[in-house]
C-alpha cells in the first residue's frame, strides 16, 4: 500500500482493495473522534459548479478536525471566469493552503489540477466522470450498515446510463465479489463498455427492468434520480418515472434487513413514506460523507498515524 | 532482407515503413504531413508472405521521430520500419505500442479537459489486441475505431 499522506484522491480506480478498505477503517475511526489533528492546516474549497452539500461536507469535516477552510461556490467570481486557465488558478491557490478540494464541470479537471499542484487534491466531482468521495462514503455506508461488503448482492435502479455514482460504485464493488443487479427502462440501461469491463473482471451481473424479478435477492438496493431532461419522449418519462417509484410495499418482496440508498437529492423515485423504515438509510448515508471525508483530509494532510 | 516482390525502387537514405495493413499507406502519409516534404514512394496491396497483403511507404532523407512511430503504430500495427544509410538497410525494428501514448490521439470526449483547455492528451493502453486505451484525464474508454489522430 503506497502512503498515503501528499496522495490525491482524484479516481476510485487509483485504489486498490486494501487501500480503499484501509480508508473505511480510518472513515470508522472518525465516527467520533473530533480532535484537532489538523488544527493549523487550511483547506481551499474551488467549486468551480455549485455543489452545496459536498462543499459544507467537506467544510464540515475541516472544522470538526480543527482546520480552516478558504474558497469559492461560483465560478463567477473566480479568475477562471477572466479566462485563466485551471493550471494557473491551481498555481496561485496552492500557495494559500494546505490541501485543496476542486469541484468542476469538465471531465479531467481534477487530474490536471492534481499534476499542476504540489499539494494534494481532492476531487469533489469533475463532470460525468468521477466523485470518489462519493463512492467512498456509498462503500463506508454499505460497510457500517451490512457489516461487510464482499459476496453481496447490490442492485441499481433507476438512471444507469448517465448515473456517474452508480458507474463509480458498480466498479469499486467488482472488486469486492459483488453480485450486480442491474434494474432500468431500456432507454438508461448501463453503458456497455462499462459492462465489458465489468464482464473482463469476472463479476457477475444481471440486467433487466423489472425490480420484482430480481428484488427478493438483494442486500442492497442504490436508487437514483431519473431526470425528466433525459428522455427524447415525454411520454416515455412518465410511464418509466412510475414503474420506478420505490415505497414501503417493496419491502413485503425483500429480504427483512436490505437496505436502501440513494445519493440525494431525490425527486419522486422514493416515496418519502419509506423515510420511517428502518430499510432506508440514505440520510444516514449522506451524514456518512462528513467521515469519509475528516479520513481522507487526515490521511493526505499525515496526520493518521 | 530485401523483399523481391517489391516494384518500387531502393532509396539511399531514409526510412521504409513496411508490413503497414493494405489501405492505410495514404491515412499514413497524412498523419506524418508527407505530402509536401520530399520524395515519397508508395506501394499499395504488395503481396506479403506474412500478412497476405501489405502496403509500404519509403520516405527518402527523414527519420521519423518516437511521435510519429507511435502514430504509425495505432493505424497499422504490425509495421516494421527500416532505416536506410547509403542503400543498406541500418536498423530494422517493428513497430510497438508505448504504455502510454502522449500528445498524438485526441479524445473522442468533447467534455473532455484536453478539448476544452490547452492540456496534452495522454491514453493508457488497456489492451493491444483489440486495441484498448483509456484518457488518463477523463478516464473514457476508446477503441481503434473510435481514435483519431493529432
Ligand atoms: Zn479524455
Amino acid at each position: 500500500m503506497k502512503p498515503f499522506k501528499g496522495r490525491d484522491i482524484i479516481s476510485i480506480r487509483d485504489f486498490s482493495r486494501e487501500e480503499l478498505i484501509y480508508i473505511l477503517k480510518v472513515a470508522q475511526k472518525f465516527e467520533k473522534q473530533n480532535k484537532p489533528v489538523l488544527k493549523g492546516k487550511i483547506l481551499s474549497t474551488l467549486f468551480f459548479e455549485p455543489s452545496t452539500r459536498t462543499r459544507l461536507s467537506f467544510e464540515s469535516a475541516m472544522n470538526r478536525l480543527g482546520g480552516k477552510v478558504i474558497g469559492f461556490a461560483d465560478a463567477a467570481v473566480s479568475s477562471a471566469a477572466k479566462g485563466e486557465s485551471l493550471h494557473d488558478t491551481i498555481k496561485v491557490i496552492e500557495g494559500y493552503c494546505d490541501v485543496i478540494v476542486l469541484r468542476h464541470p469538465v471531465e479531467g479537471a481534477a487530474r490536471v489540477a492534481a499534476e499542476s499542484a504540489g499539494i494534494p487534491v481532492i476531487n469533489g466531482g469533475d463532470g460525468a466522470n468521477q466523485h470518489p468521495t462519493q463512492t467512498l462514503l456509498d462503500l463506508y455506508t454499505i460497510k457500517k450498515e451490512k457489516g461487510k461488503i464482499t459476496g453481496l448482492n447490490v442492485g441499481f435502479i433507476g438512471d444507469l446510463k448517465y448515473g456517474r455514482t452508480v458507474h463509480s460504485l458498480a466498479d469499486a464493488l467488482s472488486k469486492f465479489n459483488c453480485n450486480l443487479f442491474f434494474i432500468s427502462p431500456d432507454s438508461l440501461k448501463m453503458p456497455s463498455d462499462l459492462l465489458e469491463e465489468l464482464g473482463e473482471r469476472g463479476t457477475k451481473y444481471t440486467e433487466t427492468d423489472d425490480l420484482n424479478k430480481v428484488s427478493r435477492y438483494l442486500d442492497v438496493l442504490y436508487a437514483t434520480r431519473i431526470q425528466k431532461e433525459r428522455f427524447a419522449d415525454p411520454i416515455e418519462y412518465e410511464r418509466v418515472k412510475h414503474s420506478y417509484v420505490i415505497g414501503p410495499s417493496l419491502l413485503r418482496k425483500t429480504k427483512k434487513d436490505i437496505i436502501i440508498m440513494h445519493p440525494l437529492p431525490r425527486v419522486n423515485e422514493i416515496s418519502p413514506n419509506l423515510d420511517k423504515c428502518r430499510q432506508a438509510v440514505y440520510f444516514k448515508q449522506a451524514h456518512n460523507g462528513v467521515m469519509v471525508r475528516k479520513a481522507l483530509l487526515a490521511l493526505v494532510l499525515g496526520k493518521v498515524k | 532482407m530485401i523483399d523481391k516482390k517489391i516494384r518500387i525502387d531502393p532509396i539511399k537514405n531514409g526510412t521504409s515503413i513496411d508490413h503497414l495493413n493494405p489501405g492505410t499507406a495514404l491515412e499514413v502519409m497524412k498523419v506524418l504531413g508527407l505530402h509536401d516534404t520530399g520524395i515519397v514512394t508508395i506501394g499499395m496491396h504488395l503481396e506479403s508472405k506474412k500478412f497476405g497483403y501489405k502496403d509500404i511507404i519509403k520516405i527518402e532523407n527523414k527519420e521519423l521521430t518516437q511521435d510519429e512511430i507511435n502514430k504509425i503504430t495505432l493505424i497499422s500495427p504490425h509495421a516494421s520500419i527500416s532505416i536506410i544509410k547509403n542503400f543498406n538497410v541500418e536498423k530494422k525494428f517493428e513497430v510497438m505500442l508505448p504504455k502510454v501514448i502522449e500528445g498524438s490521439v485526441k479524445c473522442k470526449n468533447p467534455k473532455c479537459i484536453t478539448n476544452i483547455e490547452s492540456v496534452e492528451t495522454k491514453f493508457h493502453i488497456i489492451t493491444k489486441s483489440p486495441l484498448k486505451i483509456q484518457c488518463h484525464h477523463c478516464e473514457r474508454h476508446m477503441k481503434k475505431e473510435d481514435i483519431s489522430l493529432l
